[in-house]
């Protein structure tokens, strides 16, 4: 086990390990930063209208909710954690400015969800009504502020501002507004908090789906569907408009990186064209097999059909970021965005036709697509932080200068360690996950824990709780 | 940066802080999954689960911050120490996933399968506090620097004296998980925590003992520290508190005290923890760097503490509220319900 790694360096497997680790994790977040939203929005229907509906919806994906937030906290410890074990170079380069970022986050939103959890998922008979809708409003703010803090983070080492160089060569802030508020910040947030809604909308319209499937009559089935369906048709224009936007911007502060996800390793002084597919060859600098649509790209990245754009040939091969990776994760992001918009057009055709809850191949088209957020946020991931390559902070730290001083077999170890874990701790996980969606969501859904016989022996929620206050 | 208190110790403060909530909240939680074993019948483990269910996710978040505050506050402290601990770091990170999740898992699934997310519970516990031992041993003992970089190799951490604070950190835990079932549970269950806290405060003095007789071979600074005149009339108070604060503690337990064998734990723990600030000042990596060397730039610092200063006092308003919401004893089959 220690040998096999000798022939890698310890630099290439810490980035395996947090792409790995990453990867695992980021899906979580994506997830409960929609699904707590989406809770809220549940919870404040039901206390408004006073139909059991919302609240059995509510209570059906709080369970899901608590196994999804409970995995995105175990394996975003990893990660807080990573920084310093196989990034000592960048924690103590970057830390003055990073990490101050990474504290608010923890002070302002780790704390602010853990503190809420356990009221929003075990407390609604405890505290009452009103109170236990501020713990979900408190929960799902704080998921938002979280979103906030370590975008803000990462989109400083994307484009860096507002900072000076000390003695001992380390990044320090010299305007913290300029810090937080860097170039890509704003899009960044934008996309990604976009991103997440429309992650949890597609699940939420599968499960909805799955459900009309099999009777198209349940109630809770048509709700759930109905809302996420909604939420397709109005978001998923606003996301590409906003990824448009996010590509303009990169287009400014990145250019090498939109260029690998254009696919330019040439430029084109008179209108570049859109390269739909093609395979990159890195070694030569050169796209074989192109399918182009002419000047189509300068039209997009400049709005101007003759408008010149310069190719990686202006770049320094040495700051060349792998092109293929980038180039193709762009391409999957963009397609699923586009299925998207697709599925909520078709489903605002049906419901003006009135035939929402009947259309089986809406129905099927949504279920298909229950992972489609999933697989955009990591391939749109992909595209950005590979396309920071080969800098850790882009331009002016190299992510091999960057690493822990260990041994390679120390990271390979540490890197198949996470591996087999996560294996197995997501296997189950999403083998409960998908459990509770097969359930359809019924008449007087119960909340995380009260499922037990036990508790479904007699003692009602609010009797347990009376029982235990007069204990007092 | 002149004055009583600069900023780096208050930041070394801020830190300690963290890391001690961190100790004192998962403390117990872990405590909790060490002596799971000891509690096979499915009924009480299920109370044992609901008494922490709703807070166990704040209490780890202590651990966020203590790592990200000391990413922020003392970077180089950070760089050199996470290297250092690198094992034991992973170790504590795969330890923690496994009991982060069995919380919920085991209420998902069949009888046999819950009881592999039992195990996965307890080894994580186990795991996650053997090897925060571990790394408070390896601090102690002092790491190999060069530069601004750890120099040495990845198994450094590994000697006697880092096995003893493993196994003194575990036994700690477990004995805040049991005078915890003291608090929160009655009957039967609270009879065998009861007769837990006994044999597990016994444990703890010798590990206490045990830290404090090797502590001192370690460095000679250690010893100057504790033993040389004047800084004996400051040192002096803490084994005479750890002995008042014992004597209370088995007078408790001797009463069946619902409350007070936790609290005068907690209070164990402090005093410990107050030894080892004592041991370690002002060094962050012990006979290397100091506070001072690893602090971040003053801004850096500056605008953090305006956030701490602000959210600190309320973090600790709303965890104590939710505390407070789950407060009593947790029944078999109701739970918090």
């Amino acid at each position: 086990m220690v040998l096999m790694f000798e022939g890698l360096d310890a630099a290439s497997l810490a980035r395996a390990q947090f792409a790995f680790t990453m990867s695992f994790h980021i899906v979580f977040p994506a997830f409960s930063i929609g699904l707590a939203s989406y809770l809220a929005v549940l919870e404040a229907l039901w206390l408004w209208t006073g139909r059991e509906v919302f609240l059995n919806l509510f209570n059906y994906w709080l369970k899901i909710f608590a196994i999804a937030f409970g995995m995105g906290v175990v394996s975003g410890i990893v990660m807080s954690y990573q920084f310093g074990t196989n990034w000592s170079g960048f924690s103590d380069k970057a830390g003055p400015v990073i990490g101050p970022l990474m504290a608010y986050e923890v002070l302002t939103a780790f704390f602010l969800e853990a503190g809420f959890l356990g009221v929003m998922l075990f407390g609604l008979e405890r505290v009452g009504h009103r109170l236990h809708f501020l713990a979900t409003l408190m929960v799902a703010i704080g998921t938002l502020i979280s979103a906030f803090w370590i975008l803000s983070a990462n989109s400083w080492m994307q484009t860096p501002s507002g900072y000076a160089v000390n003695a001992d060569g380390q990044f320090v802030a010299a305007d913290w507004l300029q810090v937080i508020f860097n170039p890509s910040f704003p899009y960044r947030l934008v996309h990604m908090v976009l991103a997440a809604y429309l992650t949890t909308a597609l699940v939420v319209g599968a499960v909805g789906a799955l459900h009309l499937l099999r009777d198209r009559h349940l109630p809770g089935a048509r709700v759930m569907f109905s809302m996420a369906m909604w939420m397709a048709t109005l978001v998923a224009p606003i996301q590409i408009l906003a990824g448009d936007q996010h590509g303009l911007n990169t287009l400014e502060h990145q250019p090498a990186k939109v260029m690998a996800m254009e696919g330019h390793f040439a430029g084109h002084p008179d209108g570049a064209p859109l390269v739909l597919f093609g395979w990159p060859d890195q070694a030569k600098g050169e796209m074989k097999y192109a399918i182009e649509i002419p000047k189509a790209s300068s039209l997009i990245l400049k709005h101007s059909l003759d408008a010149p754009l310069k190719g990686l040939d202006s770049v320094p091969r040495e700051n060349w970021p792998p092109v293929a990776v980038i180039f193709w994760s762009f391409r999957i992001m963009v397609g699923i965005g586009f299925l998207m918009l697709g599925l909520g057009l078709f489903s605002l055709w049906t419901r003006w036709r009135g035939r929402l809850y009947q259309t089986r191949l809406l129905h099927a088209f949504a279920l298909a697509m229950g992972p489609a957020g999933f697989i955009a946020v990591l391939a749109g991931w992909f595209t950005t932080e590979v396309g920071r390559q080969p800098f850790l902070v882009y331009g002016l730290l190299r992510t091999a200068d960057a690493a822990s001083p260990m041994a390679a077999p120390a990271v390979g170890s540490s890197l198949i360690a996470f591996v087999i874990v996560y294996f197995i701790v997501y296997a189950a996980g999403l083998t409960y996950l998908f459990r509770l969606m097969a359930q359809p969501p019924h008449h007087s859904e119960e909340g995380p824990r009260a499922h037990r016989p036990a508790s479904a022996a007699g003692i009602t929620p609010a009797a347990g709780a009376a029982t235990e206050g007069a204990a007092r | 940066m002149t004055g009583a208190i600069d900023l780096a110790t208050l930041w070394a403060f801020i830190i300690a802080f963290a890391v001690f909530v961190y100790v004192v909240m998962d403390g117990f939680d872990l405590g909790l999954g060490i002596l799971f074993p000891l509690f096979p019948a499915k009924a009480d483990r299920d109370v044992i689960m609901n008494s922490v269910a709703p807070v166990w996710d704040g209490n780890e978040t202590w651990l966020v911050l203590g790592g990200g505050g000391l990413m922020a506050a003392f970077p180089l402290a950070y760089a050199v120490l996470m290297p250092a601990l690198y094992v034991p770091m992973v170790a504590m990170l795969i330890g923690l996933i496994f009991r982060g999740v069995a919380f919920e898992f085991r209420w998902r699934t069949t009888q046999s399968e819950r009881n592999r997310w039992d195990i996965a519970f307890a080894g994580g516990s186990w795991l996650a506090a053997l090897a925060q031992g571990i790394a408070l041993g390896a601090i102690l003992q002092g790491v190999h620097v060069e530069g601004r970089h750890y120099a040495g190799g990845w198994w450094d951490w590994l000697t006697p004296f880092s096995i003893l604070t493993g196994v003194a950190l575990a036994v700690g835990y477990a004995l805040l998980g049991a005078t915890w079932l003291v608090m929160k549970t009655e009957g039967a269950l609270r009879d065998e925590a009861y007769r837990l806290s006994w044999a597990l405060l016994l444990a703890m003095l010798g590990a206490i003992g045990a830290v404090s007789v090797a502590t001192p071979f370690l460095h000679v600074q250690y010893t100057q520290r504790w033993f040389a005149w004047p800084n004996v009339i400051l040192t002096a108070p803490v084994p005479i508190a750890v002995a008042a604060v014992t004597a209370l503690l088995l007078r408790s337990l001797a009463a069946k005290r619902d409350y007070q064998p936790f609290f005068l734990s907690l209070a164990l723990f402090a005093l410990s923890y107050a030894g080892l600030g004592i041991s370690m000042y002002p060094y962050i990596v012990p006979q290397s760097i100091t506070i001072w060397q690893a602090a971040s730039p003053a801004n850096s610092q500056l605008f953090m503490l305006a956030g701490v200063a602000v959210l600190i006092p309320l973090i600790l308003g709303y965890t104590g509220w939710a505390y407070w919401v789950f407060r009593g004893k947790v029944r078999p089959g109701s739970g918090y319900h």
